[in-house]
């Protein structure tokens, strides 16, 4: 069998690259880092790929606004080479300032006549935060998230404030099951659209969004970090709980793999 | 056509920048209820740009349509300047000319990759505001609006309807007249120049160009005034020193050789074949052995000067800086960590005490903490480890150390250039940015310094950077030079003037690339523009450099050669501007002996009996709310301390990721179970009674911080950043020397090599006040100590949480009477007192014993103990760990001095001392017997128990008789109320 070809996009101030090449590479995946100018320059080059991953970071440095100017070169330059990855059945991966550029590319919620219809706006403290969250799940047909209820994972960000345009956006995307990943109370870790109180939303998302998929299932983007808790002395709290061998962040990845075996 | 975009929040979102200001102004007793609207706009200038595209820029581009409104006109259009609710001013804020702005660089690539042409962008911010008086107006601006060091204020519309670029540079030669001055005249150039040299390496520069027989040219004396600075050649402190303290008479040739280097050279001899150190104080950073592939390399700076002007700028380039010098050691280390220690006033020092041209703490720190965050997360690089200090004597001088850890090949740990290589800048691009930070750095900050130094003020740009270093990286792998060192203080000068030392080079100034046109060959020369870094590039590897470099959008370019001729040329436009004897440049600096005093003071007592009157449970928790000790959460999380992926003992901790922890341990290589271990040690307090003790204390306090963690005292590296007042008084540069007495003495005894440091002199304020007295402002005595420790398996490390109820506590190492500069004598007005020192062949038997125990996994938790002593670190283990505990002081090992003292003197002193190499240690019940016996030979006491009840309880007891002495326990607190004392005061 052979191991499914990653693409970790990497960017100007793209930061988690690496990482998350391991994390792939530590799930049975086969990760190579690729500068976005390499894409540019030849966008046949996704086409070797089965799961294109665009990592964590400050792409252009978040000037402007968070994922905005990487978002705006893929909508400009990439966009059907895109529609084709994910026609092809392949998956797309974003995570933390990857999910801000999913979001901004329009490609992972549609967007209707007035434009787009939610975004990732600056935490309700105004600031950069890391902290670990605890997160339920929803997973519906999200390939990420087979099987998995709950996980902890560290959050780093100044822009995740998930909001929509209004409620009625809120509501078609909580009916077509695309809301697949929650902020949940650390002490009772169920999911619910009630927003929990800061710390355990850090930054007062709506429905206490942390993750959103695509209609196929095929397409997530998610605020928290799986690839930072893929071994246990990652976990905050590993010297003083029974935690398993491995971290729970790496199911994301092996998901993500195990899809294409 | 010049557009303006206003970008509001839309109604129903919150407009955060005004609640702060709103805040602001509140806090600093401005006004109470300041009604203001924000917004953030950017101005495009471009012929191409009609209404259609802008505001097809302003949707797609420049604003978030789900959460902002825009406001897109022409400059100029009375729309921009109509107020969003009536009787509003209207006051814009905007970079000075030539400021760095990050934000409109990117903006200016965004809008081109739409396909639309634009010549300029700037950006701006714009308040509208309820107008208060026109005094506080004034306040409101220069004090939370703006900085005047790199930002304008206008009120009212834009009184521009283009934006300038910067004029052609027209050549003119410009030679230097000194031939012929007299001293008085020497000491005003150097002065008026800002070169900041003195009278005697004037008259040798003087004497120089006499036997040359011509007056030097602008650009040469520049490059002296840079090589020569203190900054740059640190002449203080390795230079001659006359010392005499109460004890005997020194003389130094070379100070800092002969205390620090020389403590380091020694350690190597006697660790003879198995010597860990691999390049100490020749390189941008020192190396030691990490593993079979890898070094690891650790550098901290300072960057306080720039930081007292413009605490965000400053803050955030010495992050930057401090990243280039590990990128710049050997051919390269890939930097893995950060670590950041900042000192200041305290952040409630009234607004009205504050001297004229002096920031208030509370924005300093903010600034700061905003500059380290937005440069460290935006590369990529965890910040792991750091400290604050806050004493009232940094509120001229605040101090701001970065620290950045490495990894790098052990066959790369080495460079050599070659004649012939050419000179080749990377990275950024040149500009005015930050003329005469070297020299400046090396002045004392005086109430104008704004206005003098404005240019040595400057803001990064991190994707600049992270981009060259993830060229660089891949150039190195590849062996694309053979040598390499970073832009930072006296930009190319110093740069290729120490690359070229023992060739030569000669510099073609006209090819460097530049910011802006106008600029003039010397400014390019000492320029100290960020985010640039010099390679030594052999000719038959630049094609593919420069193909590697194009290939990421980073700028390379050849700007000379390393031309075998042992002088440094600089040209421009082929013409000779410059051209000096490179060892006149590095070697001809006059040596000038300097005075070195130390008086101890002497030992005052400490009225303990006073102290001892109040409730010592009201006492620990006035000192856990002290801000030396209260927890830094607000800080810490702003970092990212987990990108990279290798965090394991994060800087907060416990059962609710809040307890603080005692050192960061990281696993650099993803598949390896090794680790990195960092710490810090620094007490400022103890200066004022002894700098040999304060520096032994902050030696100790690094060290049994990486001890606690679980690090290996035989592999402990530290480094040295001394910050100190003006060493050109005696007594201020005896303490310094004192204080290197004891990093040598201390290092020697332990092993622990010193491998780099750094020193910033001059900390000192001076200004007048309003009824014309004149006023100086000093820091006290500041040596940060870092210390880089080594794990063989992280899964050995603990944490300082308790972990389960029923466990022992020991307390490792003897408690003396030593409440000299504590923080209980802090909280509760007490001058005197016996400083803490250190017996150094107790304490590595401590250390080997608390490394052997954690090693053996007999462990649960360890903490250090530090500010407020035994009391501090069980309160902060229990809370930690979200249980309780109770102490028995009577089973602690104490010195003869706390046993003479009465019962309830004795109590207050075991709790509270700041005896040096002490540790609590959580060990389970079936753990002790093998504990016991790892702790044979050494002070260890068995000194209570962990609680399930959430309650921190002490006895002035035995274990023993705890029925009785239960009756009346010392301090009885919950630990909730405790942890609720300790996050309080910096929960901003």
């Amino acid at each position: 069998m052979t191991k499914p070809r990653v693409v970790i996009l990497r960017s100007p101030g793209a930061n988690c690259d690496v990482e998350t090449a391991f994390a792939f590479e530590l799930a049975g995946g086969d990760a190579e880092r690729i500068h976005v100018n390499r894409v540019l320059e030849q966008p046949a080059v996704l086409a070797d790929f089965q799961i294109l991953c665009v990592p964590g970071g400050f792409s252009y440095g978040d000037d402007i606004a968070a994922g905005r100017i990487l978002g705006n070169q893929v909508r400009h330059h990439l966009a059907e080479t895109l529609q084709e990855f994910h026609a092809a059945g392949k998956l797309v991966l974003g995570i933390c300032n990857g999910f801000q550029v999913l979001l901004k590319t329009g490609m992972l919620l549609e967007e209707d006549q007035q434009g787009p219809r939610a975004t990732l706006t600056w935490n309700d403290a105004g600031r950069f935060e890391d902290r670990w969250v605890t997160l339920a799940t929803e997973p519906g047909s999200c390939v990420f998230l087979q099987g998995v209820e709950s996980l902890e994972l560290p959050i780093a960000h100044a822009e995740g404030k998930f909001v929509t345009r209004d409620t009625a956006v809120l509501d078609e995307l909580g009916r077509a099951g695309q809301l697949v990943l929650r902020y949940a109370r650390r002490d009772a870790p169920a999911l619910t659209s009630d927003v929990v109180p800061y710390p355990d939303n850090p930054n007062a998302s709506v429905a206490n969004v942390a993750g959103v998929a695509d209609r196929s299932g095929r397409v997530l983007g998610l605020m928290p970090h799986p690839e930072r808790f893929i071994h246990r002395t990652q976990h905050p709290r590993w010297t003083r709980e029974d935690l398993g061998p491995t971290g729970q962040g790496i199911r994301v990845f092996e998901n993500a793999v195990r899809f294409f075996r | 056509m010049l557009w303006e975009v206003d970008i509001y929040p839309r109604p129903d979102q919150p407009d955060r920048q005004a609640e702060f200001i709103r805040a602001t102004a509140a806090e600093l007793g401005l006004v109470d209820d300041l009604v203001v609207t924000a917004a953030r706009g950017y101005l495009v200038q471009g012929e191409s740009l009609d209404a259609g595209r802008i505001d097809r820029l302003a949707r797609e581009l420049l604003a978030d349509p789900v959460v902002e409104r825009t406001v897109v006109a022409a400059v100029g259009d009375p729309r921009l300047s109509e107020p969003p609710e009536p009787d509003r001013l209207l006051v814009h804020v905007l970079n000075k000319p030539g400021v760095m702005d990050p934000v409109a660089q990117s903006t200016v690539a965004a809008i081109a990759d739409f396909g639309f042409e634009v010549d300029a962008v700037r950006t701006l911010r714009k308040y509208w505001i309820a107008p208060p008086p026109e005094d506080v107006l004034q306040a409101i601006c220069s004090r939370i609006l703006a900085n005047d060091a790199i930002e304008q204020v206008l009120v009212g519309p834009l009184p521009f309807k283009r934006l300038e670029s910067g004029g052609a540079y027209e050549f003119q030669p410009v030679s230097v007249p000194i031939l012929d001055l007299d001293d008085a005249a020497l000491m005003r150039l150097s002065r008026e120049g800002q070169l900041y040299l003195q009278l005697e390496e004037m008259r040798t520069i003087q004497g120089h160009f006499r036997s040359l027989g011509r007056e030097p040219s602008d650009i040469e004396l520049e490059t002296l005034a840079q090589t020569w600075s203190e900054h740059c050649s640190h002449k203080t402190l390795a230079g001659r020193i006359a010392y005499r303290d109460e004890r005997s008479e020194r003389h130094f040739e070379n100070m800092l050789k002969e205390t620090i280097f020389a403590a380091t050279q020694q350690i190597r001899a006697e660790l003879g074949a198995d010597d860990w150190c691999v390049s100490v104080f020749k390189d941008n950073a020192g190396i030691v052995r990490f593993d079979d592939a890898l070094n690891v390399a650790f550098k901290v700076e300072t960057h306080n000067h720039p930081s007292a002007l413009e605490p965000y700028g400053g803050a955030n380039t010495g992050v930057g800086g401090v990243i280039r010098d590990t990128l710049g050691t050997g051919l390269g280390a890939k930097p893995i960590c950060n670590t950041d220690v900042f000192c200041f006033a305290p952040p409630d020092t009234p607004t009205e005490s504050l001297p004229p041209g002096v920031l208030h703490p509370r924005r300093v720190i903010q600034g700061v903490v905003a500059g380290v965050r937005d440069y460290g997360n935006r590369m990529g690089i965890p910040t792991v480890n750091g400290a604050i200090y806050f004493d009232p004597r940094y509120l001229g001088n605040p101090l701001v150390y970065c620290g950045n850890v490495g990894l790098i090949p052990r066959d790369k740990s080495h460079k050599q250039t070659r004649p012939g290589d050419y000179v080749v800048a990377v990275g950024g691009r040149t500009g005015r940015d930050g003329i005469h930070g070297a020299t400046f750095s090396s002045a004392e900050l005086t109430s104008q310094s704004e206005e003098l130094s404005g240019g040595a003020v400057q803001i990064g740009n991190a994707i600049t950077e992270k981009m060259l270093m993830d060229v660089l990286l891949q150039a190195r792998d590849r062996g694309l030079y053979s040598s390499v060192t970073d832009c930072g203080a006296g930009g190319f000068s110093s740069a290729v003037g120490e690359m070229g030392a023992d060739i030569g080079a000669e510099v073609w100034l006209d090819r460097v690339p530049l910011k802006y046109a106008g600029l003039s060959y010397t400014e390019i020369w000492i320029s100290e523009a960020q985010e640039r870094m010099v390679l030594s590039v052999p000719p038959d590897s630049w094609d593919e450099l420069s193909r590697l470099c194009a290939a990421e959008g980073v700028e390379a370019t050849i700007i000379g050669e390393f031309v075998p001729s042992g002088r440094l040329v600089l040209k421009y436009n082929e013409a000779v501007v410059g051209e000096l004897d490179m060892e006149f440049l590095h070697d001809g600096r006059p040596p000038v002996v300097r005075r070195a005093e130390y008086k101890p003071e002497i030992e005052q007592p400490f009225d303990l009996a006073a102290v001892a009157k109040i409730d010592c449970g009201e006492l620990l928790e006035k000192i856990l709310g002290s801000l030396n000790v209260a927890s830094k959460a607000w800080v810490i999380r702003q970092y990212d301390h987990e990108v990279q992926g290798g965090s394991v003992i994060k800087p907060l901790v416990g059962a609710h990721e809040d307890g603080p922890s005692d050192a960061a341990v990281i696993r650099p290589v993803l598949d390896s179970q090794r680790g990195v271990v960092v710490a810090c040690g620094m007490n400022p307090r103890f200066g004022d009674f002894d700098t040999y003790h304060m520096a032994a204390s902050a030696i100790d306090e690094a060290v049994r911080n990486c001890v606690a963690v679980g690090a290996d005292p035989a592999r402990i590296a530290l480094l040295d950043n001394f910050c100190w007042g003006d060493c050109e008084q005696p007594g201020t540069l005896g303490s310094l020397v004192r204080a290197a007495l004891a990093c040598h003495d201390l290092a020697v005894a332990w092993r622990t090599p010193f491998i780099s440091g750094k020193d910033s002199l001059n900390n000192e304020f001076h200004y007048t006040d309003a009824g014309g007295m004149k006023h100086t402002l000093a820091i006290p005595p500041s040596l940060l100590i870092s210390a880089l420790g080594q794990v063989d398996d992280v899964a050995g490390c603990v944490t300082m949480d308790m972990k389960a109820a029923g466990s022992r506590l020991y307390l490792v190492g003897t408690t003396h009477n030593e409440l000299g500069g504590s923080h209980l004598g802090l909280v509760g007005g007490q001058q005197g007192g016996r400083v803490p020192r250190v017996d150094p062949t107790a304490a590595m038997q401590v250390f080997q014993a608390v490394h052997a125990a954690i090693h053996g996994g007999y462990v649960r938790a360890c903490h250090d103990l530090s500010e407020g002593g035994l009391a501090v670190a069980a309160a902060e283990m229990a809370f930690a760990g979200d249980l309780g505990a109770e102490l028995f002081l009577r089973q602690a090992v104490v010195d003869d001095a706390i046993r003479d003292l009465g019962p309830a003197d004795a109590a207050a002193a075991v709790l509270f001392s700041e005896s040096n190499t002490r540790f609590l240690v959580e060990v389970p019940e079936q753990s002790a017997e093998a504990f016991e016996r790892a702790m044979s030979g050494v002070s260890c006491g068995w000194i209570g128990r962990v609680t399930s009840e959430r309650s921190l309880r002490v006895y002035d007891a035995v274990l023993a008789d705890d029925a009785a002495a239960k009756a009346a326990p010392l301090v009885d607190a919950p630990v909730a109320q405790l942890k609720e004392a300790w996050q309080r005061p910096l929960d901003w």
